[in-house]
């Protein structure tokens, strides 16, 4: 599988190195669909600027990154394509090592199910073989790097964090630097925690007490491992300025730029008296689904992982197109649930007619002046809902396959006439 | 003979005569009491048309300010008239220098008004506007602007060619199907209702009897003529070039024609004076009105809310064709073999589906990118000019696409399946359903003639049909006839029919105007064409012909 995925890279390299050379790029990097003030380029080399001349970068609200960016960028700035490049072709790599990982896993989950008989015969078709499933990683790895938003994203040189998995330590280490990048992967930590269980084989009981104790340890390695970034970030830069610019920044949402989120045309128009009540909706908004479906999903962890990072790029306060293109990375991973997703062309319409019609519907507005805020969030709106059906209508598909697996695929009831399943 | 008979010498003359008088301007603005400045641009045309006749352009703007007696200087108002050789527009400047003069004494001004005499109409207009916004969006070279008087709120452009008038014509349509507020076209009527001149759209009298069948239709005749100026894409007057920048501006022909009641230049001027304090008085820009209209007559006008349902029907058929191949190809209906084996079809593979989808798009680049590239080589081999060259080009590549299903089969090594060709065009309904919603979005009529022409082609081609006659109906209905059905209707429509061969002579020059417009000004009309409509009707073509 190394030769094409080495030329997967090489395709994708190419494509972005072109990109780069031609005037594209420069218009690609001013559309608000595709930056956001925490992860602007332009800022970046403004807070850089600031910081060559012994200012802080934090002064005057133009840059929004971690220390750690700012001083990793000081090295490489002059190499700035090639890093984000770079990051591009890791993320993938690493992604595909993650998938190939937990195809292994599943398969050999079903096995022993096949081997304990506790699958009922009809449901052999429901069965993956091996050989859809070796192209999964591939499939994975391509939809990440050949999907326009991601080429797009790189050529606006974002530098939107990437999760990678490997051993507890490593997970909960990049799960903190992830956390410490923008908060929301913090609801990250519970489906990697319950990853890291199963692997173990460790039974998620309330009860047992190897339980709380490795929960225990993973929370004190991550929490251990925020704090040495915190404070790393506040020896290298001598002061607490970052926490306000940075976290107080994503919490607050003081700039409001039209993106493809839903916070900015919420906010342009509420009453400061109300502005903490409707700031503290929208944020629990983003980590309130974290437990109902950790509930539901504890055995499926990696699904939940899908789950959350889908509901972080929705629900998130400066979304891009950079988080979608992460989270849509992950939808060849559940192919097999193809037959069960009911409205996955609608979907698909709808996502491919609001990517066309943003940059219309904001020259419409900014340039030509016949427009108004009122079209460009509609469209921004319908992007919300496609996305939340394209989510929920996986965990539909995804649910309805394990009940079929349990309970046979073609459903009787008791005077053995067809049944129909009813979602409630 | 003489002096006229070496070509060189003869253009060098009418250059010399037909140039601007630019000291003369400053002169006499100056002595009106305005801040004169020039301003210098040169502009190299990617083919020369037939009245530059050269590559390169070059010109001088002159424009003078009238600086506002008490008002702080932040906004202005624009009042220009295009300095055009021969006798064009020989009135308008003379008219502009008179209210200059007049606008002088008067201490009523809160804003800036710049009187502006532009060379070469829009050419000049495009490199004065970029470098009064310092953007530079077209690749013009221009000297920068020395004096400036604030953000612009209005502009009127005038184009004179006598000093008597017996009706201004109000010219609306903009660059891009970009339309002024429709308030700035009310000011303008009932202002010459008011001081009694009358005024006209689309150069069409108007009628009393809208309720009778022949007003009806006669209103309808000058809708569909703005509908047509519309979907041009180019600006119908020196004001379309400030609609981009978010200024409101409109056009005022003045017409003579061979009616008794004539107005003299003195009226011209007193409602040029009226709409200028009208528009001096304005607190904010227009913009409480429509910009999304179309006028049947000055009285009347047609709001989007109307027009748009039209258009949402038409793409509604669309959506349910392509929801149709959904279902149908979710739902394979499986085929019986002879020994009663039941064989599911094969879903087609990506490539076959890939590959007309490349190909048709790397026509339409072929087509954007190849006439202007190649007009060298195609004058060494051809006895043509230029423009001719560029324009035989386009449509040489145009109709060679018409050959493509029959080679990409032959390069295609298995044959398509009964999957491929729905999945082909499950994809083609949707593309063209979405290019055509962005199209209406932006400039209406052009999305609304292309889906008028191209929706029932995508509805009912499959491979089945019989093949020639749709292959037939499907090049009449290809962007590149309706083109030419257009420029024949359009010249019926304004009462001057014109015969088979004007009017082919007059299709190749709105190609080659097309083709200059967008590299001058930047016109969506010949990328959006080239790029994706055409590569859209290729694969409409391309599954009449699936094998």
């Amino acid at each position: 599988m190394a030769a094409p995925l080495a030329l997967l890279l090489i395709v994708a390299v190419t494509i972005r190195a072109a990109l780069f050379r031609t005037s594209l790029a420069n218009l690609i990097s001013e559309r608000v669909e595709v930056v956001s003030p925490l992860n602007a380029w332009k800022r970046v080399v403004e807070g850089l600027a600031l910081l060559d001349l012994d200012i802080s970068p934090y002064s005057g609200d133009v840059f929004h990154e971690t220390p750690m960016v700012i001083y990793l960028f000081h090295f490489l700035m002059d190499y700035a394509e090639i890093t984000f490049m770079l990051a591009d072709c890791l993320t993938a790599v690493a992604l595909y090592l993650a998938v190939k990982d937990y195809n292994k896993q599943v398969f050999r989950k079903q096995k022993f199910a096949l081997e304990a008989d506790r699958i009922p015969m009809d449901c052999l078709e429901l069965i993956r073989s091996p050989t859809e499933m070796y192209y999964i990683p591939l499939k994975v790895a391509m939809f990440y790097l050949l999907n326009p938003f991601t080429i797009v994203s790189c050529v606006a040189k974002c530098t939107c964090g990437c999760l990678i998995y490997g051993s507890a330590l490593l997970s909960a280490i990049f799960l903190a630097l992830a956390t410490y990048q923008s908060i929301y992967p913090l609801t990250l930590c519970v489906p990697a925690l319950l990853y890291l269980l199963q692997r173990l084989y460790i039974p998620v009981n309330v009860r047992r007490s190897s339980f709380w104790f490795y929960t225990l340890q993973y929370l004190f390695m991550f929490l251990g491992s925020l704090l040495v970034l915190i404070c790393l970030s506040f020896f290298l830069l001598g002061s607490w300025d970052f926490l306000p610019a940075v976290y107080g920044f994503i919490l607050s949402v003081p700039d409001l730029t039209p993106n493809i989120g839903l916070f900015w045309y919420f906010f342009a128009e509420m009453f400061d008296h109300f502005r903490l009540f409707f700031l503290c909706v929208f944020q629990i908004n983003v980590f309130f689904y974290t437990l109902p479906l950790s509930i539901k999903l504890k055995e499926h962890p990696v699904f939940l992982i899908f789950m959350q990072i889908a509901l972080i790029a929705i629900f998130k306060s400066y979304p891009t197109v950079g988080d979608l293109s992460l989270y849509m990375a992950f939808l060849p991973v559940w192919n097999h649930l193809y037959r069960f997703l009911r409205n996955i062309f609608l979907v698909s319409c709808v996502l491919l007619a609001c990517s066309a019609l943003f940059p219309v519907l904001w020259h419409l507005w900014i340039y030509a002046g016949s427009a108004n805020s009122n079209f460009y969030y509609a469209i921004t709106l319908l992007f919300s809902v496609a996305q939340i059906l394209l989510v929920s209508d996986y965990f539909y598909a995804f649910l309805r396959r394990e009940h079929h697996l349990t309970n046979g695929l073609y459903l009787k009831k008791k005077d053995g006439s067809e049944a129909t399943l009813v979602l409630k | 003979m003489g002096l006229l008979s070496d070509p060189n010498r003869r253009r060098a003359l009418i250059g010399m005569l037909t140039r601007m008088p630019v000291d003369w301007l400053v002169r006499t603005m100056q002595a009106r009491g305005l801040e004169v400045y020039t301003q210098r641009f040169s502009r190299k045309l990617p083919f020369p048309d037939e009245d530059k006749e050269r590559y390169m352009v070059k010109g001088t703007n002159v424009y003078g300010i009238l600086r506002a007696p008490r008002a702080p200087r932040t906004e202005a108002l624009v009042l220009s008239a295009p300095c055009s050789p021969g006798n064009e527009n020989n009135q308008a400047v003379g008219i502009l220098l008179g209210l200059a003069q007049y606008f002088r004494s008067q201490i009523y001004w809160a804003k800036d008004i710049i009187f502006l005499v532009n060379e070469h109409d829009l050419i000049g207009m495009q490199a004065w506007l970029e470098g009064y916004h310092h953007t530079n969006t077209t690749g013009m070279d221009w000297s920068p602007l020395q004096g400036r008087g604030g953000s612009i709120q209005a502009a009127l452009s005038l184009e004179l060619s006598s000093d008597v008038v017996t009706s201004l014509d109000l010219v609306l349509e903009g660059l891009n199907g970009q339309l002024p507020n429709l308030d700035l076209a009310n000011l303008f009527y009932a202002f010459c209702q008011k001081i009694g001149v009358l005024c006209t759209t689309q150069g069409k009298l108007p009628r009393n009897d809208w309720d009778t069948t022949s007003g009806y239709s006669h209103a309808v005749q000058t809708m569909m003529l703005m509908v047509l100026k519309q979907a041009s894409s180019r600006p119908w007057g020196d004001h379309g070039l400030f609609l981009r920048y978010h200024i409101e501006a409109a056009s005022i022909k003045g017409v003579n024609s061979f009616r008794p009641y004539k107005t003299d230049a003195t009226t011209v001027g007193r409602l040029l004076e009226g709409m200028y304090r009208k528009l001096n008085n304005l607190l904010e820009r227009l913009h409480q009105s429509y910009f999304f209209y179309l006028m049947p007559s000055l009285t009347r006008f047609v709001s989007i809310g109307y027009y748009m349902p039209a258009f949402g029907l038409l793409a509604l058929i669309l959506l349910l064709r392509a929801l149709d191949l959904w279902v149908q190809l979710s739902s394979p209906p499986t085929r019986t073999t002879e020994d009663g084996v039941e064989v599911v079809p094969a879903s087609p593979g990506v490539l076959s589906i890939l590959t007309p989808l490349v190909i048709s798009h790397l026509t339409g680049v072929a087509l954007y990118t190849l006439p202007v590239l190649s007009q060298e080589l195609a004058v060494e081999h051809f006895p043509v000019s230029e423009t001719e060259a560029v324009v035989l080009t386009a449509i040489a590549i145009y109709t060679a696409g018409l050959a493509l299903p029959h080679n990409t089969h032959r390069l295609l090594a298995g044959e398509g399946t009964e999957q491929g060709w729905k999945v082909l065009k499950l994809v083609a309904v949707l593309y063209l359903a979405v290019l055509l919603g962005c199209t209406a979005l932006i400039n209406f009529s052009l999305g609304f003639i292309l889906a008028l022409t191209l929706v029932p082609l995508a509805a009912f081609i499959t491979p089945h049909v019989p093949k020639t006659l749709s292959a037939v109906v499907m090049v009449i209905l290809s962007p590149g006839l309706t083109l030419l059905f257009a420029v024949f209707f359009f010249q019926e429509l304004q009462e001057t029919p014109v015969t088979l061969q004007e009017g082919w002579m007059l299709y190749l020059s709105v190609i080659s105007q097309g083709i200059l417009d967008h590299a001058l000004y930047g016109s969506l009309l010949y990328p959006l064409a080239a790029l994706l409509v055409y590569p859209c009707w290729l694969l409409f073509w391309n599954i009449l012909f699936w094998k």
